[in-house]
């Protein structure tokens, strides 16, 4: 009992991880039909990116109020969406709209490219620390073991953004006009919907989204080269499982996944890594477009 | 005195005597080594990636160090205050390790071919360390490997240009559970958090095995493999907190290290369980005090921080030079990279004493370097393994302490061993010597 409780507060902490860094990724697929494999690079650039301000804040008597720090993260991450989301999408991506998808892709990981040299132009390759947000909150006990409190702040963000970006698409105006673009993109430009605008909001989001993720995991990580390769490998599978597209699939893969691979490092260390993509696999199987068929929706 | 006096006065007779002793020379071949040759190197090591600011640009930091202090000559304690290499200045090309192994051949080649370079000095990829070696016995290109840890590279071949002028990564366990057993350390129960990649897995098996020598009660509680980079190990602290081991064992290293430090710090793993890191001094600079007390910490050498504990006129030499330069004390990599040049330094002046003072080439350096044995700041080098092809060398382990009044990380209770005593005798596997017992092992 004690073990399962243990399992699943471990998965549901990474799980939640998992949901924030891959909901971004899904919800531009959504939208944009663009797979972006610079998902991974965003997610980088706002780990980073709230590596410095948060170091810069408490450099400047942030320690007087260290709870601000929290707020500098989330800014951080705004400021990243608000320079690259319309940069990338207004400058690049919307050239290729309506085109192959594989050419997307391809443009989408020549960006993955760029962004890691331009990281390392503006950070160098030493590693950045700012620990502070993740001891800030002190830790509870849960059964035999100690956690660190900021992992449940994490679940706690997951299930907000869950949530609220659940609530735009389905219960809001702008929402309605998002998902009008996505079943019949001409059909809603004939209507007067400012398609490019849509476009451009849903892809600031994803990316706002990625580089929350990135925010988020900065002070439990030393922010340094290399750390989108992996975060763009689990988003995949994550919301492969889900199906792509899909907000809700991404929170079920992300949690299915966040607890297999918890029982595995408890129950089967050597599984560990083999765990996630063998949940992928066995998804695929029976639901070949992912446990929610989002992509079905969409005009052919 | 400048050039144009100095015409003058010396006058053509002279000038043409030079000229003719020149031509002369040229017609023998290689002429003795002059002063204004050089001795060219290609220096390979991560200037990018994950391996960059753990290893690779601290060790050229020392090697840049080493090799501009060599070439003002009279700067770095005897013997090395000659200048240069036997009077030749030191001229380097620098290759970024980073991109894998095929690029790492190719740019080789470019090295040997196209750059021309005499020696090549590189490697901190164990799968580099693998890769190149073939290609250089098929050039007859000099190589030294300065960094890397698998014990494969000359267990498992032979090669007549290459060396290894580091203890292999053997050292690094066999010292760990040695120091378990001297300090008393008992450790009923015992888990490892190690990468899941060649490294990682060959550290536990090697540490698993010394163990069963030498606690033969010792079990095994949990064997965690988490991927390379993967950053995260909430999952994984929980597993080893949950096991209750006395004593968890970790090869981490770089950015995944400072990560677990950080995580398992504020989950209170340190606290409830002896925790130790084979090789991991290198992220303290970066760390500081959050790096806690206690860790039982490795350098795969005498490296670092015991190596300040154990000065000696070259090691403060280095320490000080070091720490002046770069504003932070010089970890385990620029200590492997410098005694790897002082090495190959010997070598070339070992090898021109034997050819009457010309430059060597790569037959002569390969003769010179063959079972040699040199003075480092981690101390006493010996090329006694793969037929003298490898190195041996002391190594130490010992345990954190935050100095508060001074502001900086010490190393206390710190033990040495003696190279024959956590290295395998020529011609031995390191693993099937620790599963024998160690035979024949010589500690102090």
């Amino acid at each position: 009992m004690e073990l399962f409780a243990v399992i699943l507060v471990d998965g549901l902490i990474y799980g939640a991880w998992l949901f924030i860094v891959s909901v971004g990724l899904t919800l531009v697929f959504g939208v944009l039909n663009i797979l972006n494999l610079a998902h991974g690079s965003l997610y980088a650039v706002g780990a980073y990116t709230t590596a410095s301000a948060v170091g810069a804040y408490f450099a400047f008597g942030g320690d007087g109020f260290p709870i601000g720090s929290y707020a500098v993260m989330i800014i951080a991450a705004v400021l990243v969406a608000i320079v690259i989301g319309p940069l990338l999408e207004r400058g690049l991506l919307r050239h290729f709209y309506g085109r192959d998808e594989v050419l997307a892709v391809l443009v989408t990981y020549g960006v993955f490219l760029i962004l890691e040299d331009v990281m390392k132009l503006i950070w160098g390759v030493d590693p950045y620390f700012v620990y502070q947000p993740y001891d800030l909150l002190g830790s509870v006990e849960v059964g035999p073991l100690y956690y660190v409190s900021y992992d449940f702040l994490v679940i706690a963000v997951a299930i907000i953004v869950g949530l609220l970006v659940w609530f735009v698409i389905n219960r809001t105006r702008q929402g309605k006009v998002v998902l009008a673009v996505i079943h019949d993109r001409e059909m809603s430009q004939a209507m007067g919907v400012n398609v490019d605008r849509v476009f451009m909001a849903a892809f600031a989001a994803g990316v706002f989204l990625a580089a929350l993720g990135g925010a988020l995991t900065a002070p439990m990580i030393s922010v340094s080269p290399g750390i989108s390769v992996n975060v763009i490998i689990l988003a995949f599978a994550v919301v492969i499982i889900g199906g792509l597209g899909s907000i809700e699939g991404a929170a079920i893969g992300a949690v299915v996944v966040g607890v297999a691979r918890a029982a595995s490092v408890h129950l089967l260390p050597e599984a560990e890594l083999f765990i996630i993509y063998l949940v992928m696999a066995a998804v695929l199987v029976f639901r070949p477009e992912g446990l929610f068929q989002k992509t079905q929706a969409r005009k052919i | 005195m400048d050039k144009k006096s100095l015409t003058r006065r010396l006058g053509r007779p002279v000038l043409g005597t030079v000229a003719a002793l020149a031509m002369t020379a040229g017609m023998l071949g290689t002429g003795p080594a002059k002063a204004a040759e050089s001795f060219k190197i290609g220096v390979v090591t991560f200037l990018s990636g994950g391996a960059a600011e753990s290893f690779g640009v601290p060790a050229w930091n020392g090697g840049k160090l080493l090799i501009e202090a060599l070439n003002r000559g009279g700067e770095v304690p005897a013997p090395y205050d000659k200048k240069g290499f036997g009077g030749m200045t030191i001229e380097y090309v620098l290759v970024d390790e980073a991109g894998g192994a095929t690029k790492q051949v190719q740019e080789f080649r470019n090295l040997v071919q196209r750059e021309k370079v005499d020696a090549v000095l590189g490697y901190v990829s164990s799968g580099d360390c693998l890769a190149v070696p073939p290609v250089a016995d098929e050039l007859k290109a000099f190589l030294i490997l300065y960094d890397c840890g698998t014990p494969r590279v000359f267990e498992e071949a032979s090669y007549t240009y290459v060396f290894r002028t580091a203890a292999h990564a053997a050292m690094d366990n066999i010292s760990l559970a040695r120091y378990m057993k001297s300090k008393g350390i008992e450790a009923k129960y015992f888990a490892g958090i190690n990468q899941d990649y060649a490294w990682g897995q060959d550290s536990w098996a090697d540490f698993v095995a010394s163990m069963s020598v030498i606690q033969p009660g010792a079990k095994v509680k949990t064997a965690l493999f988490p991927k390379i980079f993967a950053g995260q190990y909430g999952t994984e602290i929980s597993a080893l907190m949950r096991e209750k081991p006395d004593l968890v064992h970790s090869s981490l290293w770089g950015g995944d290290l400072q990560a677990f430090v950080l995580q398992a710090g504020a989950r209170g793993l340190f606290k409830r369980a002896q925790v130790a890191f084979s090789a991991g001094d290198h992220v303290i600079p970066q760390l500081g005090n959050k790096m806690p007390d206690g860790i039982i910490l490795g350098a795969r050498g005498v490296n670092g921080l015991a190596a300040k504990a154990r000065p000696n006129a070259l090691t403060t030499w280095f320490w000080d030079a070091y720490t002046k330069e770069y504003k932070v004390f010089p970890v385990q990599a620029p200590f492997r990279m410098v005694q790897g040049l002082l090495g190959l330094k010997t070598a070339v002046e070992k090898a021109m004493v034997a050819n009457g003072g010309k430059k060597p080439n790569a037959e002569e350096l390969a003769a010179a370097m063959k079972g040699l044995e040199w003075d480092a700041p981690s101390g006493r080098i010996q090329m006694t393994l793969g037929g003298g092809h490898q190195a041996i060398q002391p190594n130490a382990i010992g345990r954190t302490k935050w100095d508060t009044a001074k502001g900086e990380m010490t190393l206390i209770d710190v033990e040495y061993y003696a190279a024959e005593c956590v290295n395998p005798p020529d011609g031995t596997k390191a693993v099937d010597w620790i599963k024998a017992g160690f035979p024949g092992a010589k500690c102090k």
